[in-house]
């Protein structure tokens, strides 16, 4: 009994000592086997002692900067607004460039049944607070389960990707980066597509492991997540390759700057929901894939401009509706053209009209229509009406519908497209004459 | 700068209120998580320590400074991605070591306090790198240059610190 008062103290050390081994141990085995969290409780205490604290400061120290950044310190906002006038115009004008590759990448990836990825819906948050250590990279956001936050939803923010969501409290939810030791998120570089795991190190940096040793990679390629961790989407941007050098067992350690700024982060995007949907060609292009290689390469001769009746003469357009010479078999939708010409036939009468003042004799518009649009056909056709076009794709029968048709042809009718001598100067404003000879 | 033996008769004991004894630790460990995100070199301090080694120094009391420090390192530990545990271990050490100390040492004075930390500094870290390798099965960075830096910056904020409490604490 002397010797317990003796060495009380100790006894008791030694006692919260193996309690706290014990409980680690727990924690650690726990982890391995099942994916529960025996912690929870200790962790929603905590987070909801400090949280509060965070929240009001940052609160304030938004508010103070604000009120001072939107009605006070306005030195410099008109030249920035200018500048950022030119800059929209700039981007404007690489928008229309890009929608074209993009209009063709749609074609071709509808072509294969590509499966796209995409960001549907996100949540701005505001970083609150870190975990304060150098071991354990994390932050805590402002928005937690009552906002529709859930457990590895992906964060990132305008320059790339952040972390996921590691935990998630009522009102506060903790993010995960990807410099923590714990994190992997699946990646790809950009130019050389080989694809590898994004891990952070003990020192907080970020390593791209396991591609091969004999690989090349080029210091300065941008790495992308490749989607595979089914996390984070394919194609954002997580960094830059900074430095090479080998790794173990054959693999190279590829180091990346990630693109975010980890260490002054304030606020992040939260993606609440990834869909995934088959490809599509973009129904507003203008352009076919066979305009655009026209334009791009210099033996190829530009369209004649009064190749097919309802072509928009100088645009090299063609009108919406006019689905003939489809530049890839089997594309669901041709383009739409910019103007608004009027046309006396579905497309499926003129699938095949291109040669300049052909008449063409249509045995059956239902095959020849399949043939050119390769979508489902509808027999009727508007002979009597013009059908003024909406601008939007019509390899479907959408836009020529019972309802707007007023002389539905059988299918085995014959058409004879007549098409009107094409006017260079001016848009064509009267429709291509059509006789209907029913057989 | 030097550290004096004292006999026990001659170690003044103090006590802090219960007010100060719940918002300090908890203001720590606030700061700790809040700072680096306005100061990422703050990141290299650790404040729940200082105000552990302050606090078991203060009362001289190896039990409560083994129960401060446990406490105040599961806060910690509790904000991080990391298993509770690893911060709790190594503060309870500490409060414990701190606390024995204080009884046989004079703490009073600057040059002890800015050794004191550098010493519990290093306890701190070496059982936390212990545990993480032996027991959860990470890794820790270990840079000496990094480690020595650290010490010396939380030295010297210690100092200021203890500074601090001293104009908290109480004497019984």
């Amino acid at each position: 009994m002397d010797v317990l008062g003796r060495y009380r103290n100790l006894i008791v050390l030694v006692g919260v000592l193996f309690a706290q081994i014990l409980g680690l141990a727990v924690q650690v085995n726990v982890k391995r086997t099942t994916d529960s969290e025996p912690t929870r409780l200790i962790r929603v205490w905590a987070v909801g002692m400090v949280t509060p604290f965070e929240k009001v400061l940052v609160w304030t120290q938004t508010s103070t900067s604000n009120l001072w950044h939107s009605y006070f310190y306005l030195r410099g906002v008109r030249a920035e607004n200018r500048n950022l006038k030119a800059q929209i115009e700039r981007m404007s004008l690489e928008q229309v460039r890009m929608s074209q590759d993009a209009d063709q990448a749609r074609r071709l990836q509808a072509l294969l049944s590509f499966k796209e990825q995409f960001i549907s819906q996100t949540m701005a948050a505001q970083v609150i607070g870190s975990s304060g250590s150098e071991q354990s990279r994390s932050i805590f956001i402002d928005k937690g389960d009552k906002n529709g936050i859930k457990t590895d939803m992906a964060v990132i923010t305008a320059d790339g990707v952040v972390g996921k969501v590691l935990r998630v409290y009522r009102s506060t939810a903790e993010v995960l980066l990807i410099n923590d030791q714990t994190s992997g998120v699946g990646a790809i570089l950009n130019k050389t597509r080989l694809q590898g795991i994004l891990r952070g190190t003990p020192a907080g940096e970020v390593v791209l492991e396991k591609v091969m040793s004999d690989e090349t990679v080029p210091p300065g390629e941008q790495v992308l997540t490749s989607g595979g961790d089914g996390i984070f989407p394919k194609g954002l941007l997580v960094g830059t390759v900074t430095k090479i050098s080998p790794g173990s067992e054959l693999f190279l350690n590829i180091h990346v700057r990630p693109a975010a700024d980890l260490s002054k982060l304030e606020e992040v995007l939260v993606v609440t929901k990834i869909d995934e949907r088959q490809a599509e060609p973009d129904q507003t292009g203008a352009a076919r894939a066979v305009d655009i290689l026209a334009e791009r390469l210099p033996g190829v001769p530009s369209k004649p401009e009064t190749a097919v009746a309802g072509v928009v003469p100088g645009t090299g357009a063609f009108p919406p509706n006019t689905s003939n010479a489809l530049p890839i078999a089997g594309a669901p939708k041709p383009a739409t053209g910019t103007s608004k010409p009027t046309t006396a036939v579905s497309p499926q009468g003129l699938a095949s009209g291109t040669v300049p003042g052909a008449r063409k004799t249509i045995t059956s518009p239902s095959s020849a229509a399949t043939r050119a649009s390769g979508g489902p056909v509808s027999p009727s056709v508007n002979s009597s009406t013009s059908v003024k076009s909406s601008g939007t794709a019509s390899g479907t029968p959408a836009n020529v519908s019972p309802s707007n048709t007023k002389t539905a042809i059988p299918a085995p009718a014959t058409l004879k497209v007549i098409p009107k001598p094409a006017n260079p100067s001016s848009e064509p404003k009267t429709p291509p004459t059509v006789e209907e000879r029913p057989n | 700068m030097a550290i004096t033996y004292t006999s026990g008769e001659q170690v003044e004991v103090y006590r802090f209120s219960i007010p100060a004894t719940l918002l300090i630790p908890l203001a720590s460990v606030f700061l700790q998580a809040w700072l680096p995100l306005r100061f990422p070199f703050f990141s290299i301090f650790d404040l729940p320590l200082l105000v552990t080694i302050g606090f078991a120094t203060a009362r001289r009391n190896p039990l409560a400074g083994l129960v401060t420090g446990g406490l105040i390192g599961i806060l910690q530990d509790a904000l991080t991605s990391q298993p509770i545990g690893l911060y709790g271990i190594a503060k309870t050490v500490v409060g414990f070591g701190a606390s024995s100390l204080g009884i046989k040492l004079d703490v009073e004075n600057v040059g002890a306090r800015f050794l004191l930390t550098i010493f519990f500094f290093a306890i701190h870290e070496f059982i936390r790198f212990m545990i993480a390798r032996g027991l959860v099965g990470s890794h820790i960075a270990l840079s000496w240059p990094h480690e020595l830096l650290s010490a010396m910056a939380n030295a010297i904020l210690g100092v200021f610190v203890f500074m601090l409490l001293d104009r908290v604490k109480q004497r019984t």
